[in-house]
């Protein structure tokens, strides 16, 4: 896929929690339209606190985001709209307990006026289509497995047409069986030249999918490359050391 | 010597159980009793709305909001119920006056009303910290999952947070009624002729000092525990719905 101009950039993201250590500790990060950037590293190291602030569900302590370049992290900027231009994926899919599968799709699309709510619907069983699971469409999320609970965050998330997809650890709370129906999806999301941003522990996906690959550790950006160069060979001691235990 | 001391010497069981009265007296517990209900219904369904605000209020980020909610509810929870009731009948409604005009042929709404006022803003304290810990009680991941997608903070509140913190609420909220229907017995000290007042009319006319109170007990006993046992089968009815 070709890789276009940038649309995410973060400088000098440093975060902390109450007085504690630095959750992130001067961190920046280009994302390019059409490019999928895995962040791979050992828990705590800071990954999936980079990826919140991306979308400012958590709001970096210093440094600042531009979405296309306009900066996000101003005082008086209504993030509402941003977000609504990049989707996110949880590692607990976070889907609406008290909604229908349908319901949990056509929520915000109907919600923010994107779509009247007969359109939201042919978008939303289209999406489900896609993933098989129409047949899901009227049962409620505590009825599905693990692996169709994140489909269809997977597919929630699209139905805002997103520019970028941002997934935090999304097949760490899976099943080991159902790990392989989500990365497909991502996969294709891929193939079909997705933006995404991807906090992964599966490190095949990351070497097949990823145009670049970012390790991190104690909140910082240790190395950045392909995911042939990194994982081959890597340079940072830190890197060498996480990958031969993981690998 | 043989110690001869019987607490209970001159009590027999007709002090307890003499409901001779009852034939000529029962409209004072009827009536007694429709005032209790309707004077503790009316007081939690008007507490509800303020509760919320208070708890999303105390919810907010913004300081000095959080602090007027907090304050509020430290007050009416750390004073005795009698002492707003006075304040609020003397004071406030001293300030404004409520006509004299009787509903239903014995609610007197010149009392009704300060009550139904003293015991919502009583009520609004508690009926708040049962809808925030209901809130809080909701996984950060929703709240997160909405605003993710776009939704502002008060549309992921009442979309997708608060409909799920409603099944929390709910019990809690119905045990609040029932302490209300207890608690609303000290509006007989302003002359609401709700049970308590209407069992201590018939004692005192009736100098029967006892079985008027047993009576309104049992009453009181009749109304709240089925109301209890009804609460927590409902509950476990819907704790076992969220294994669906």
């Amino acid at each position: 896929m070709e890789i276009g101009g940038e649309i995410i950039r973060a400088e000098g993201l440093y975060k902390s929690f109450g007085d504690k250590v630095f959750a992130l500790n001067g961190c920046d990060l280009t994302v390019r339209r059409g490019e999928v950037v895995a962040i791979i590293g050992p828990s705590g190291s800071g990954k999936s606190t980079m990826l919140r602030c991306l979308n400012l569900l958590e709001v970096p302590t210093k440094g600042r985001i531009l979405f296309e370049g306009e900066e996000i992290t101003g005082k008086r900027v209504r993030i509402d709209r941003y977000r609504q231009r990049m989707g996110m994926v949880f590692q607990h899919f976070n889907l609406f307990p008290h909604k229908t599968v349908l319901q949990n799709i056509m929520l915000a699309p109907v919600e923010l006026k994107r779509k009247t709510k007969a359109e939201a619907k042919e978008t939303a069983l289209r999406l489900l289509e896609r993933i098989g699971l129409r047949d899901k469409a009227n049962t409620y999320p505590n009825m599905l497995s693990g692996g169709q609970k994140q489909r269809i965050a997977i597919v929630r998330a699209l139905a805002m047409e997103p520019e970028v997809m941002l997934f935090d650890e999304p097949t760490s709370a899976l099943d080991p069986e159902m790990v392989g129906e989500v990365l497909d999806l991502m996969r294709q999301l891929a193939a079909e030249g997705m933006t995404m941003v991807v906090v992964t522990h599966e490190m095949g996906f990351a070497r097949e999918v990823a145009d670049r690959v970012i390790f991190m550790d104690e909140g910082k950006i240790l190395e950045e490359n392909s995911p042939a160069e990194l994982f081959d060979h890597p340079q940072h001691p830190r890197t060498c050391l996480f990958l031969s235990k993981v690998l | 010597m043989v110690f001869e001391w019987n607490p209970f010497e001159g009590l027999s069981p007709s002090h307890f159980l003499n409901f001779s009265f009852l034939p000529k007296y029962l409209s004072f517990f009827v009536q007694g009793v429709e005032y209790t209900l309707l004077l503790s219904v009316t007081s939690v369904l008007l507490a509800i709305l303020p509760a919320l605000l208070l708890a999303l209020m105390r919810l907010s980020k913004w300081k000095p909001v959080k602090w007027i909610a907090g304050a509020y509810i430290a007050a009416f929870r750390s004073t005795p119920l009698m002492v707003q009731l006075y304040i609020i009948y003397y004071g406030l409604f001293s300030l404004i006056k409520v006509p004299s005009y009787t509903i239903f042929g014995f609610i007197d709404v010149s009392r009704f009303i300060p009550g139904v006022v003293a015991l919502s803003l009583n009520s609004s304290a508690y009926v708040a910290e049962i809808i925030r810990a209901g809130i809080l009680a909701v996984d950060a991941g929703q709240m997160e999952a909405a605003r993710s997608l776009g939704l502002s903070k008060a549309k992921s509140m009442s979309l997708v947070v608060l409909p799920q913190a409603i099944k929390n609420i709910l019990p809690a909220l119905a045990n609040e009624l029932v302490t209300m229907v207890k608690e609303s017995s000290i509006c007989s000290i302003l002359g609401m002729a709700e049970l308590i007042w209407g069992a201590k009319t018939v004692a005192n006319t009736t100098y029967k000092t006892l079985s008027p109170y047993v009576l309104a007990a049992f009453v009181y006993f009749l109304i709240n525990f089925p109301a209890s046992k009804g609460i927590e089968a409902i509950e476990r009815r819907m704790r076992r719905g969220d294994r669906r």
